[in-house]
């Protein structure tokens, strides 16, 4: 057994375990080192195994092990990522993946070592329940929850209650098919609602406390759908009665004959939104509703387990940072793309991109995040959010320290300022890891970012989303990509479809496919090529996204196929 | 087939008929749901339970319940997890306090959601090892939801005692 390492009184921006959390997980690692135990003495087969592993996200890939992590809300302490390193370098080839659902991913385990990795790593409090199956997974969040100024509630309370609710929940772990919830307290959509299972929209009831606008039926996958809105105003005290009854009849009615149409989204398609929430509303109506109420007790009870930051900026924070941007160049270029406004005067969240030039996006070094976990310490109370984007954050920054972190994230290779720009671009493992792929992913990432590399070019550009998956899948996301790439196979040959108009938040739309897929080497200087014409096409400071809406496809698709 | 309460084997009285094998006239049976008129057509007294079919919506036994001692639901592969809301609602929404079986290809890993969803047997598919499932039964401490069972809460969330 690893060490116990002393818990900080109570972390910032996540739910303090407890005692009885602690023996929650207890319980489950020793089941889970049983499990291996036998399937390592062949008396459960693979197929035995398989389902039982999947509850602790542990995955068979193209070449080994893949282990995913739970980043519950996207939110860990700087304790969990320095375990999160030791893992890398003990267990994994010295790096892990961060992904758009914010967990973590290790590419290269060993069976025999999964039951003490989760040993460790229920050591600090983490765990990998419910990162695969047919469940429910992660609840995702905003990544500037809590500090956003433009936000309403912080959600990552009600995120914590829906975590607690789903884990292992008796009557929900075997649904048709996997179940993501996501949830906002900002108007701006950062988190995708309505590419989710569930999106939920958190913001202030008339009595002071909370209250949720409810979208439902979101996806990607094979069959991409922007959720219905289901209904507003849903209180608090039925949050979780109302989520029983939404998932109930799912649970009761959703497809099993085909996994590809087992969704929430095909279900809600099939009754119809008015069909749907009829079922929904009777099964509200006949539950014992006592039995299902959240009472402000506990939620009050739940929020008093976060700690929060001691928010206190010196008067002058915000001159001296205007000071330093003038004086520094490249350190008001990275100010401009990597931060976002902080409700607090005085405080900044900033973003820290794991998109280099040429990288692969979402991976850090266990030397990266042991840097991340110390500068968290030194300037962020300890707290770090993993994006949807795939990038972190650290959310509660002094304004007159930015420029200190900036100089320690430079030294460490971690302040690209690319993001929401051309280089911050999401791709899934594709080819190189994933057994259903198509098409290598990474590689056409890493073309693009080397392409794009110039950061005055890519600012230049402005805001345009990337998103890559190697086959239909999309975990990649392709389909809410301002510009998609899906990766096709076309007898045996990577080739790539572009789509176009793609978005995931308020304004969330399916992108359109383009014209016939590209090959491999000729998919870069498309999309070059396309972002040419925009750049010609744009006017005043549109984004890409909007150039597309107002002139629609045409001339990007003439600009793509132009053969030169 | 052996059968399981409380993590322990115990002897089955009842007889499971299919679709076409004579109704005994006394003795407890369980039908299946096309039969279930038939059941309910022996002298008053004598058990019965019905067994469903995991499409089977629970609101068509509202009033044939009270005269039921036993419903079946089932698992037609351990990944379908319909059954779990039948039980839930047989015992939340009908009040059903019979006895609540498991049978198909339930796994010994799913043995405390069955419990907390309300079954109070299962019918060990063919192969299992009642071991497993006994160490299954007294394996966990700690649940988040409330349940069926009625747990002891825990300080001050939704924790449960288990
Ligand atoms: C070996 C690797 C992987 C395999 C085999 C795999 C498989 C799949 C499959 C089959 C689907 C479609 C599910 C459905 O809609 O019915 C899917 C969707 C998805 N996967 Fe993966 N996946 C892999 C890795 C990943 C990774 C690394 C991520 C995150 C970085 C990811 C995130 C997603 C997301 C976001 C979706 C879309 C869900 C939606 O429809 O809303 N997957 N994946
Ligand atoms: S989109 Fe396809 S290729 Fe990419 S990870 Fe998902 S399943 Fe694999």
């Amino acid at each position: 057994m690893p060490d116990t390492i002393p818990a900080p009184a109570l972390p910032v921006g996540h739910y303090g375990y407890d005692q009885v959390d602690r023996a929650f997980l207890a319980d489950r690692v020793e089941q889970f080192r049983d499990q291996v135990a036998r399937r390592i003495a062949g008396t459960l087969s693979e197929d035995e195994f398989k389902p039982l592993r999947l509850m602790n996200g542990l995955y068979l890939q193209l070449h080994a092990y893949m282990l995913r992590i739970a980043v519950p809300y996207g939110v860990l302490d700087s304790r969990q990522m320095r375990e999160l390193a030791h893992i890398a370098r003990t267990y994994d080839r010295d790096y892990g993946h961060f992904t758009t659902r914010q967990n973590l991913q290790f590419n290269w385990i060993r069976l025999e070592d999964t039951p003490d990795i989760l040993a460790r790593l229920a050591a600090v409090d983490m765990h990998a329940i419910q990162t695969s199956g047919n469940c429910i997974r992660n609840v995702t969040c905003d990544q500037f929850a809590g500090a956003a100024q433009d936000e309403l509630v912080d959600p990552r309370v009600h995120a914590e209650i829906l975590r607690q609710w789903s884990t292992l929940h008796p009557e929900f772990t075997f649904l048709p098919r996997k179940f993501k919830i996501a949830i906002s307290g900002s108007p701006n959509d950062r988190v995708a609602a309505r590419f989710h299972d569930i999106g939920l929209v958190a913001k202030p009831a008339p009595d002071g406390g909370t209250q949720f606008d409810v979208f439902v039926g979101g996806g990607m996958g094979r069959t991409p759908i922007v959720g219905v809105h289901l209904r507003d105003d849903l209180p608090e005290e039925d949050l979780l009665a109302y989520l029983e009854a939404m998932v109930r009849v799912y649970n009761e009615y959703g497809r099993r004959d085909n996994i590809y149409k087992a969704r929430i989204k095909i279900l809600v398609q099939a009754l119809g939104t008015e069909g749907y929430r009829q079922k929904v509303d009777a099964e509200f109506a006949s539950m014992n509703r006592a039995r299902y109420r959240l009472p402000p007790e506990t939620v009050a009870a739940i929020r008093a387990r976060f700690g929060t930051p001691d928010l206190n900026a010196p008067d002058d924070a915000a001159a001296r940072l205007d000071r330093a941007r003038r004086a520094d160049p490249a350190f008001d270029r990275w100010v401009r793309t990597n931060t976002h406004p902080h409700r607090a005067p005085g405080y900044i969240s900033a973003v820290i991109s794991l998109k280099p030039a040429g990288g692969i996006p979402g991976d850090a070094t266990s030397a990266q995040m042991d840097t991340v976990a110390d500068l968290a310490d030194r300037y962020a109370f300890g707290e770090i959010r993993v994006t949807h984007m795939q990038n972190l954050v650290l959310g509660h920054v002094r304004q007159d320290e930015l420029h200190a972190l900036w100089q320690a994230l430079r030294a460490a290779d971690l302040a690209s300022a690319n993001i929401g720009l051309i280089g911050d671009i999401i791709a899934c493992p594709g080819l190189d890891y994933c057994a259903l792929a198509n098409a290598r992913s990474i590689p056409i990432a890493q073309k693009l970012g080397a392409r794009f590399a110039s950061p005055e070019l890519q600012e230049t550009i402005g805001p345009i989303e990337i998103k890559i998956s190697g086959c239909i899948n999309a975990c990649g996301h392709h389909h809410a990509g301002h510009i998609g790439i899906l990766g096709v196979d076309k007898k045996g040959e990577e080739f790539f479809q572009l789509t176009l108009g793609g978005s995931p938040g308020s304004d969330a739309s399916v992108g359109q496919i383009l014209g016939p897929a590209l090959p491999e080497d000729a998919t870069v200087d498309a999309i070059a090529r396309l972002v040419d014409a925009y750049l010609v096409h744009r006017t005043g400071g549109e984004r890409f996204l909007d150039t597309y809406r107002r002139l629609g496809a045409a001339l990007f698709k003439d600009a793509v196929y132009a053969t030169a | 087939m052996p059968l399981l309460e409380d993590g322990q084997l115990v002897p089955d009285t009842w007889t499971t008929l299919d679709a076409d094998s004579p109704l005994p006239a006394t003795g407890p049976v369980i039908v299946p749901l096309s039969r279930l008129e038939e059941g309910l057509a022996r002298a008053p007294g004598e058990k019965l339970g019905v067994a469903l079919a995991p499409d089977t919506e629970i609101d068509t036994l509202r009033t044939a319940l009270p005269r039921l001692s036993l419903v079946a639901v089932t698992f037609p592969i351990f990944r379908d997890g319909r059954a779990f809301s039948q039980a839930r609602a047989l015992r939340e929404h009908l009040h059903f306090t019979g006895e609540i079986r498991a049978t198909g290809k339930p796994l010994p890993d799913q043995y405390e959601f069955l419990l907390r969803c309300g079954v109070s047997t299962v019918a060990l598919p063919a192969g299992s090892d009642p071991e497993i499932w006994a160490r299954a039964h007294t394996r966990f401490r700690i649940a988040y939801q409330p349940s069926v069972r009625g747990e002891r809460a825990e300080g001050f969330t939704m924790r449960r005692v288990l």
